[in-house]
């Protein structure tokens, strides 16, 4: 399928990028915000509060990571409105002005001297408004080429390897033709495989960039590992399912990545990129924090491939499932958006399963919501880098 | 033909069920998707969907080979048609 020069229907929001949901979302800045920050979103119907677990005592990389992660969901395109609420004005009002930088609506509220009471009736007021302002605003049509679409795959199993993550990687090579922005990642969970990450690097210092990434992230594990990481890394789900060593996960993992796209650059957790083609981000393996590190950083549309199947969503990012498993698919179809058990007996190639995807794609960008969308998966995780101060 | 079992390439020592309810002693259709080969022998365990099944004898030390990659060390000899997994491979990275 020819996806170049095909349309779709998003919201252009105040500085160019393109989403393809309209959330008004009220972000706490810390743990004990969350409480607030619910109570806002109870008030006021059409918005969406996002609890997390951190926030307090972070300092260094971590605390930047914290700050990057909950700006990078606020400035996502997905995203119309943000109201903003922290324990206290100093961080919450640097979580305002980063979002502020879009030139989309956001306001910032905190509790110290004026109690949850106080906090979540001004609140409330300021989030009716940015309802009622994202609810007159229309879609229209947007080219493919403004699509920012990532990947992270879940509960793998020898199926993922076989066709969901070369359905991937088959959509992913159109996508980069039509000069889509991608994105791809799991550092640790390229273990067995990352020579052939290396080989699609488009120039010697992107490269350099991701081996460096690779290693560090392996020195860790090196350092913490206490056994041959079984059970974990695979986890016990992917053994279940078929799946012996890192290295065949790994081998499996890297089909989303296609044939024929490039490597064009690296990325820091959460770090948006600053063009388009494919990125390397140096991420966590667990589903619900990488998904959670590609919203932050700009992206609109999410694959998962699954074997097992990880039932995992997002807030504000539709997250279509990939499933080629005929098991997972009798056992729990309802998570599942595109089906491609047909590839295993023969009955379609890759090429048709990356064009359903596309096709799948497409209808999700106009507004179709996602399994994980209907079924209200919403999960929100931070990745930590190390202990609070 | 019906598949039971695929594998990724020519070189490759192993083949994934993709079909429920594999007994010893079955009869098997495999298709290797490089090439587009079609091969079939016997297998020796039950094969849980999903599992690996060698398709040719490995001692141990030996590297088991999938997308034409290493993917671990052999740590109990496995014949063709046995169930090949965490038991008898394990990594050779961690």
């Amino acid at each position: 399928m020819e996806i170049k020069g095909r349309k779709f229907l998003g919201y252009r929001r105040e500085n160019g990028r393109v989403g393809v949901r309209n959330h008004v979302i009220v972000m706490p800045v810390d743990d004990i915000s969350n409480a607030a920050a619910e109570a806002v979103a109870n008030n006021i119907k059409g918005t969406l509060a996002l609890p997390h677990a951190y926030g307090r005592l972070q300092f260094g990389p971590d605390l930047d990571l914290h700050f990057r992660t909950l700006i990078g969901i606020g400035c996502n395109p997905n995203v119309a409105a943000v109201i903003v609420i922290g324990i206290e004005p100093g961080w919450t009002n640097k979580v305002v002005d980063g979002i502020k930088s879009t030139g989309k609506p956001v306001e910032g509220f905190w509790i110290e001297q004026n109690g949850d009471h106080n906090t979540i009736c001004s609140a409330s007021k300021k989030a009716r408004e940015f309802v009622q302002h994202a609810s007159e605003l229309q879609r229209e049509e947007c080219d493919i080429s403004e699509l920012w679409v990532s990947t992270k795959c879940g509960e793998s199993d020898t199926t993922s390897g076989l066709a969901s993550c070369p359905t991937t990687g088959n959509a992913f090579d159109k996508l980069y033709d039509a000069g889509c922005t991608l994105v791809f990642g799991e550092t640790s969970e390229l273990t067995g495989g990352e020579h052939l990450v290396a080989e699609r690097c488009a120039t010697p210092e992107v490269r350099e960039q991701f081996q460096a990434m690779f290693d560090r992230y392996s020195d860790m594990i090196d350092r913490h590992k206490t056994s041959d990481l079984s059970e974990s890394q695979p986890t016990k789900g992917n053994i279940e399912g078929g799946l012996t060593t890192i290295e065949e996960k790994a081998l499996g993992n890297i089909q989303k990545i296609g044939k024929r796209c490039m490597v064009d650059g690296v990325l820091d957790k959460a770090e948006a990129p600053t063009g388009s083609g494919l990125w390397f981000m140096d991420s966590s393996s667990a589903a619900a924090e990488m998904v959670t590190l590609c919203a932050a950083a700009g992206y609109v549309v999410h694959y998962f491939p699954t074997g097992q199947g990880n039932v995992i969503g997002n807030p504000i990012l539709p997250v279509i499932k990939v499933c080629a498993n005929p098991r997972t698919m009798r056992t729990m179809s309802e998570h599942v958006d595109v089906d491609v058990t047909h590839i295993l007996r023969r009955e379609m190639d890759m090429d048709q399963a990356g064009d359903a995807l596309l096709e799948m794609t497409l209808r999700t960008a106009n507004g179709r919501h996602t399994a994980a969308e209907a079924l209200g998966h919403r999960e929100f995780v931070l990745t930590r880098l190390y202990e609070s101060a | 033909m019906s598949i039971d079992f695929v594998v990724h390439d020519t070189d490759d020592s192993v083949g994934v069920a993709v079909v429920e309810g594999i007994q010893a002693g079955q009869e098997l259709t495999g298709w290797v998707m490089q090439g587009d080969q079609t091969i079939t022998f016997t297998v020796n365990d039950p094969i849980p969907i999903g599992h690996k099944l060698a398709i040719r004898d490995l001692a141990e030390n030996d590297t088991v080979i999938k997308y034409s990659v290493d993917i671990g060390r052999v740590i109990k000899p496995i014949k063709q048609g046995e169930h090949l997994h965490v038991h008898n491979v394990k990594t050779k990275r961690w």
